[in-house]
């Protein structure tokens, strides 16, 4: 066991599903939610040249896809390093 | 210089790049052989992912998909990039921390079951199976397009070099000549882009483009032109879809799930020293993709606004046949193109009704734009390397899949446990050149069907895999039984679903006899939530996994002691 005791695991386990699933719901609420099932409302709303729900669907996504990796990536790096389970 | 002597010149330099590659990282053992000696920085393994992942589909057909289908092309854009989200968060750090070769490897060992192994390895060659039997028919369409030979030497010619680096170079020539492959993949995809944006819209960003005013002083936003004309020609507007939302919803989530259960980039991230890499290397990968796929919407419009110009003419009246610009007619030699003059006027017509004249084959869009474009001979070949390059690296990296399925899963895990490293090397590259020479078949006599069986795989992985990973990491009670019968469930039934309305019935394909409405393209998503649930209800019946397994799965859930890929 790398953890100091049952507590460290259960709690270092608990935060990181914790993250994943905030990451998780942008990601299904900004592709599924903006890109398909809201499409035609936010295509109401004009950006740039853009219909909103269209640039969601063809380019937002995709943004929005490499910053959750992004934090994710982060954030797993420092819950590491607060229960001490990182690599050396 | 003229065009044909231009893309010899690129495409042999690129050529002499990646197989100079192939031979200075030869490997040495069954180690470097499947797992590139776990040594591959995330930089440079993200790219190589990239140019793994993205396929003679993608680049030469994926842009082309989205011009004609407008808002509807976008699962794919979504679904392929998606997918990664999920791989970097769910699978790739724990598949990394397990330490083994091969998905099967994970499913047999957490499974505690040689029937789940096998189970796994099967479905693992019929998923790359049926991606490669469409890629040998890409890398010989790019082939005898610009070396202006026929198809069936331009598939041989593919088979030769893949085999050539493939069987040579293990997973380590292909990583460090996918990475040389990324980047001319990647030029050759921005470079037209660029020129057509300045072109255009006067935007040297593609992506700034695509949302600007067309470049005439009208002050008209490019879209708005787009959809204008869409509808006066009698498309759907470009930027509304046609199909259901239920339909695009199931489709976009077969494909982003299907991607994380792609046998071919899982082993990606086995190739990293540690699981803070494999986390680094999905962003890397997503990040490298991303350019692509942000580019193939703005290809994809420009691309069909010239190409309606150009057809149609400025004022809609159609352009004079023998006024044809020059794309026309090079590509009506390949006939891919044709021209109808239904109504006796001299005048081709582009439109989505019955006036209609023109038969346009989507797959030429990303070929064909810089010469519709108009851009220089050296952007043209420039493409053409880059079609190349998708084509050759997505082939190997499946037939790396195949050959250690082959040799290491089922021969060694298996049927012949006793077979030394070097023997297994040895059947590894012979099960490589018998793949290369059942695709290359496949190449030179599609069976009709090849555009068809690429959606097919992710449906396939989506249904079989995905939920058997998932489980296996993150329920650590899941047993055996429950895994098993999940994945028999999910693939038989979008198995059958598929085959049923693509070769059975195919008249019945419609959205009418579809189940729930959901499309045979889509239809893996319905056989994952019936594989989770069946596996949820066989476990409840039939009892925990044992405490060993469920200490395994403990381990796997933080980074600390990870050592190299084993192989037992």
């Amino acid at each position: 066991m790398a953890f100091k005791n049952e507590d460290d695991a259960k709690a270092y386990w608990k935060e990181n599903l914790s993250l994943m699933l905030k990451l998780l719901v942008v990601w299904f609420v900004v592709s599924y939610g903006f890109g398909i099932l809201l499409v035609d409302v936010l295509n109401e709303i004009r950006f740039f040249g853009f219909k909103l729900g269209f640039w969601f669907a063809q380019q937002g996504s995709i943004i929005t896809f490499i910053v959750l990796i992004f934090l994710y990536v982060r954030g797993m790096a420092k819950l590491d390093n607060k229960y001490e389970v990182h690599e050396d | 210089m003229d065009i044909q002597t231009l893309t010899f010149i690129i495409v042999g330099l690129t050529f002499a790049l990646y197989i100079g590659i192939a031979i200075w990282s030869r490997a040495g053992s069954t180690n470097d052989f499947y797992v590139a000696g776990g040594g591959v920085h995330p930089i440079a393994n993200g790219m190589a992912t990239a140019a793994d992942w993205m396929s003679a589909a993608t680049y030469i057909s994926m842009a082309g998909i989205i011009a004609f289908a407008g808002y509807d092309g976008s699962v794919y854009l979504m679904g392929w990039t998606g997918g990664y989200v999920l791989l970097a968060m769910c699978l790739a750090p724990y598949l990394r921390k397990f330490g083994k070769f091969t998905v099967p490897d994970f499913i047999g060992d957490r499974y505690y079951s040689q029937t789940a192994r096998t189970i796994a390895v099967l479905c693992a060659i019929l998923v790359s199976f049926t991606y490669i039997a469409g890629q040998m028919r890409g890398v010989g369409v790019v082939f005898s397009r610009f070396l202006e030979v026929d198809i069936a030497t331009g598939v041989i010619i593919g088979m030769v070099i893949v085999f050539f680096y493939t069987v040579l170079g293990g997973m380590k020539g292909i990583t460090y000549t996918q990475v040389a492959q990324y980047c001319v993949l990647m030029f050759a995809y921005i470079v037209p882009a660029v020129f057509l944006s300045l072109l255009m819209t006067g935007h040297i960003l593609p992506q700034t483009g695509f949302g600007g005013t067309v470049a005439d002083g009208s002050g008209q936003f490019l879209l708005e032109r787009l959809d204008g004309l869409s509808t006066q020609l009698g498309f759907a507007e470009y930027t509304e879809g046609v199909r259901s939302k239920v339909d695009v919803f199931f489709i976009t989530a077969a494909l982003m799930v299907g991607t994380a259960g792609l046998p071919h980039v899982i082993v990606r991230f086995f190739t990293v020293p540690k699981v803070r890499d494999a986390r680094r290397s999905a962003f890397w990968a997503l990040a490298f993709i991303a350019v692509v796929y942000l580019t193939a919407p703005t290809i994809a419009a420009f691309g069909k606004m010239n190409m309606i110009n150009t057809v149609n003419g400025p004022d809609l009246q159609g352009v004079e046949y023998d006024n044809a610009p020059s794309w026309i007619k090079n590509w009506e030699k390949t006939g891919l193109i044709s021209w109808e003059d239904k109504n006796d006027d001299g005048r081709m017509f582009y439109s989505g009704d019955e006036r209609n004249e023109m038969t346009i084959d989507r797959d030429i869009m990303v070929l064909a734009n810089p010469e519709i474009g108009d851009l220089p001979a050296w952007v043209v070949a420039l493409v053409a390397a880059g079609g190349v390059a998708a084509a050759l690296s997505t082939s190997a990296g499946l037939l790396l899949v195949i050959s250690t399925s082959v040799s290491h899963d089922l021969l060694k895990r298996n049927l012949m446990p006793n077979i030394t490293d070097k023997q297994e090397l040895m059947y590894a590259r012979l099960a490589a050149a018998v793949a290369i020479l059942i695709s290359g078949y496949f190449g030179v006599y599609p069976p009709g069907f090849v555009a068809q069986v690429v959606a097919f795989a992710f449906g396939l992985a989506a249904s079989s895999f995905f939920p058997a990973i998932i489980l296996g990491i993150f329920n650590k009670r899941m047993n055996s039984t429950g895994a098993i019968a999940g994945m028999i469930v999910g693939i038989v039934f979008t198995f059958s679903y598929i085959v049923f309305f693509k070769f059975i019935s195919p008249e019945l394909n419609t959205p009418d006899h579809w189940l729930f409405g959901i499309s045979p393209e889509g239809i893996g998503t319905l056989g994952m939530i019936f594989n989770f649930v069946v596996a949820f209800i066989v476990h409840k019946m039939t009892g925990d996994a044992p405490k060993d397994i469920q200490d395994l799965v403990e381990s796997i859930r933080y980074p600390k002691g990870a050592g190299e890929a084993q192989d037992h």
